[in-house]
């Protein structure tokens, strides 16, 4: 009973189908408080269908999420409210591209959690100044480069002070060049003990910083393991055929 | 021959100027008759605050119904297209958007002289505010017309905006009006320029009726003088007028609207 207080997420059954297309065909999941959780698989696998039913972007078919012990497919839940506690980070960003950073940034807490204007905009400028951006403040997201956009669109998340970060293939759409700035951002989080749940082509990033690393193959969990034996010591043919293709 | 020959071109100029002479003499008398006898300047000036009184309420009831119209469609576009609805505000919302397509393929369907004569000789038979009925029907028409304009902005917005916003936890009410309709506002403004354009000009179609417009004073001063010149041309260019500079005003706030896009 103790390590129940301990669960942030949990998934069980989870089943997601578009029409007669089934993308996930039952899914169980633990995630404690500080995880790292990073989902590989290959594309078309339904890993970010999975990450996507977390927060109920997608709405599971079948199967429960609980968040903080609140069954959050129940219907007659708000799910607004547990959303200001899941931070998501999208792969194309997805700025409001007619804010600044800082608007960006504030519009949540100001809205949602009622901090006044100029609590929100202290907040976020200290945030800003932790991944390096402060003088990028007043820009728009127009005049950013994409390491900058993400690196904005993680501390945007942050604002809104959540239990859990949510990442979508973070750096699937940056340039070579960008991937590393985004991924030292994400590493520094996870030291400071954020949960995260991370669907990711970076087996670099699994390995260094992944508590549990997880491997999703048509619709199903199919390996789930620390990553010293994940990568080490893969049992699944799948897993075995995948990894000898990424590493 | 030869004196012949040097004559002929003095003859025609001497016609000529007479003929130039006296064109300018009827141009005057005709411009006299049009604008200074009778002060009829001063008809033209009422016909021009009444089409602008009309342009103008109909265009504020134009967006408020497109508004409202393309909220009904667009949320259930999003929200119950390809799926079954099951509770009763979804049921509610297809019935709502049922009546929204009915509206616009009437509207949109039939002539606007047809819909100012249906306003004007059924609906408002029995009073005599002329004006109101114009703005009633060139508002409900025009509404028609901003709504698909305002629904194509709306779905011109990329779904990731919509998502990182609910993401952070807004509603979708809320995520409408701070990331999609600003946004979508700024794509839509040519077109919606565009439709006020056409709107203004199609008052004229209120001349039909009687209503003293611009376009009605032009002819009502035609009819007393029997000129057609100064009337009509003054009626195009007080329209073409109206039309820059309108959008002067909407090039203007293009460009301040601009000021994200780098």
């Amino acid at each position: 009973m103790t390590t129940d207080s301990n669960i942030l997420i949990k998934v069980d059954g989870l089943r997601k189908s578009f029409g007669d297309l089934h993308v996930l065909k039952g899914i169980d999941a633990e995630i404690k408080k500080g995880d790292v959780m990073v989902v590989v698989g290959a594309s078309g696998s339904g890993k970010s269908t999975f990450l996507r039913c977390l927060n109920l972007l997608e709405e599971p078919t079948g199967g429960t999420i609980t968040f903080e012990g609140v069954d959050i497919t129940d219907p007659s839940v708000n799910i607004n409210k547990h959303r200001q506690k899941m931070g998501m980070v999208f792969q194309q960003f997805n700025l409001f591209p007619h804010k600044t950073v800082l608007k960006n940034m504030t519009l949540g807490p100001i809205k949602l959690l009622k901090q006044s204007k100029k609590e929100a905009e202290a907040n976020a400028m200290e945030l800003l100044a932790r991944v390096g951006l402060a003088d990028k403040a007043h820009a728009y997201p127009g005049q950013l480069s994409g390491g900058q956009k993400q690196r904005v669109a993680i501390v945007r998340a942050l604002a809104m002070n959540p239990d859990v970060m949510l990442f979508d293939e973070p750096t699937s759409a940056l340039d070579p060049e960008m991937v590393g700035e985004v991924l030292e951002v994400m590493k520094k989080l996870a030291k400071e003990g954020m949960t995260m749940v991370v669907v990711t082509h970076e087996m670099g990033f699994a390995r260094e910083v992944g508590t549990q690393v997880v491997f999703v193959d048509e619709g199903v969990i199919v390996e789930q393991n620390a990553p010293e034996e994940f990568f080490g010591n893969p049992q699944n043919p799948r897993l075995k055929d995948f990894l000898s293709k990424v590493l | 021959m030869l004196m012949l020959q040097n004559a002929a071109p003095q003859l025609a100029e001497a016609a000529e100027q007479g003929g130039i002479q006296k064109f300018f003499a009827d141009l005057s008398q005709s411009f006299e008759k049009t604008f200074i006898t009778d002060e009829r300047w001063k008809f033209f000036l009422d016909g021009t605050l009444a089409t602008l009184r009309i342009a103008f309420f109909a265009a504020l009831l134009g967006i408020l119904l497109g508004f409202l119209l393309a909220a009904v469609r667009s949320t259930h576009d999003m929200r119950l297209l390809g799926r079954k609805s099951r509770t009763f505000s979804d049921v509610i919302l297809k019935i709502l958007n049922t009546l929204c397509n009915l509206y616009i393929t009437v509207i949109r369907g039939t002539p606007a002289v047809i819909q100012v004569m249906i306003m004007y000789f059924i609906i408002f038979a029995n009073s005599r505010n002329k004006e109101v009925a114009a703005v009633l029907s060139f508002g409900i028409n025009s509404g028609a017309y901003v709504a698909e304009i305002v629904r194509s902005g709306i779905m011109s917005i990329d779904k990731g905006q919509f998502e990182a916003s609910r993401s952070l936890g807004f509603d979708y009410k809320s995520t409408m009006f701070h990331i999609i309709l600003p946004q979508a506002f700024k794509n839509i403004l040519p077109a919606l320029g565009n439709e006020f354009i056409v709107l203004i000009k199609e008052t004229s179609v209120a001349a039909y009726v009687g209503i003293s417009e611009l376009t009605y004073v032009g002819n009502l001063v035609r009819s007393r003088t029997y000129e057609a010149f100064f009337p009509l041309i003054a009626d195009a260019l007080i329209y073409l007028a109206i039309v820059l500079i309108l959008s002067f005003l909407l090039k203007k706030l293009e460009r301040r609207l601009r000021n994200s896009d780098h």
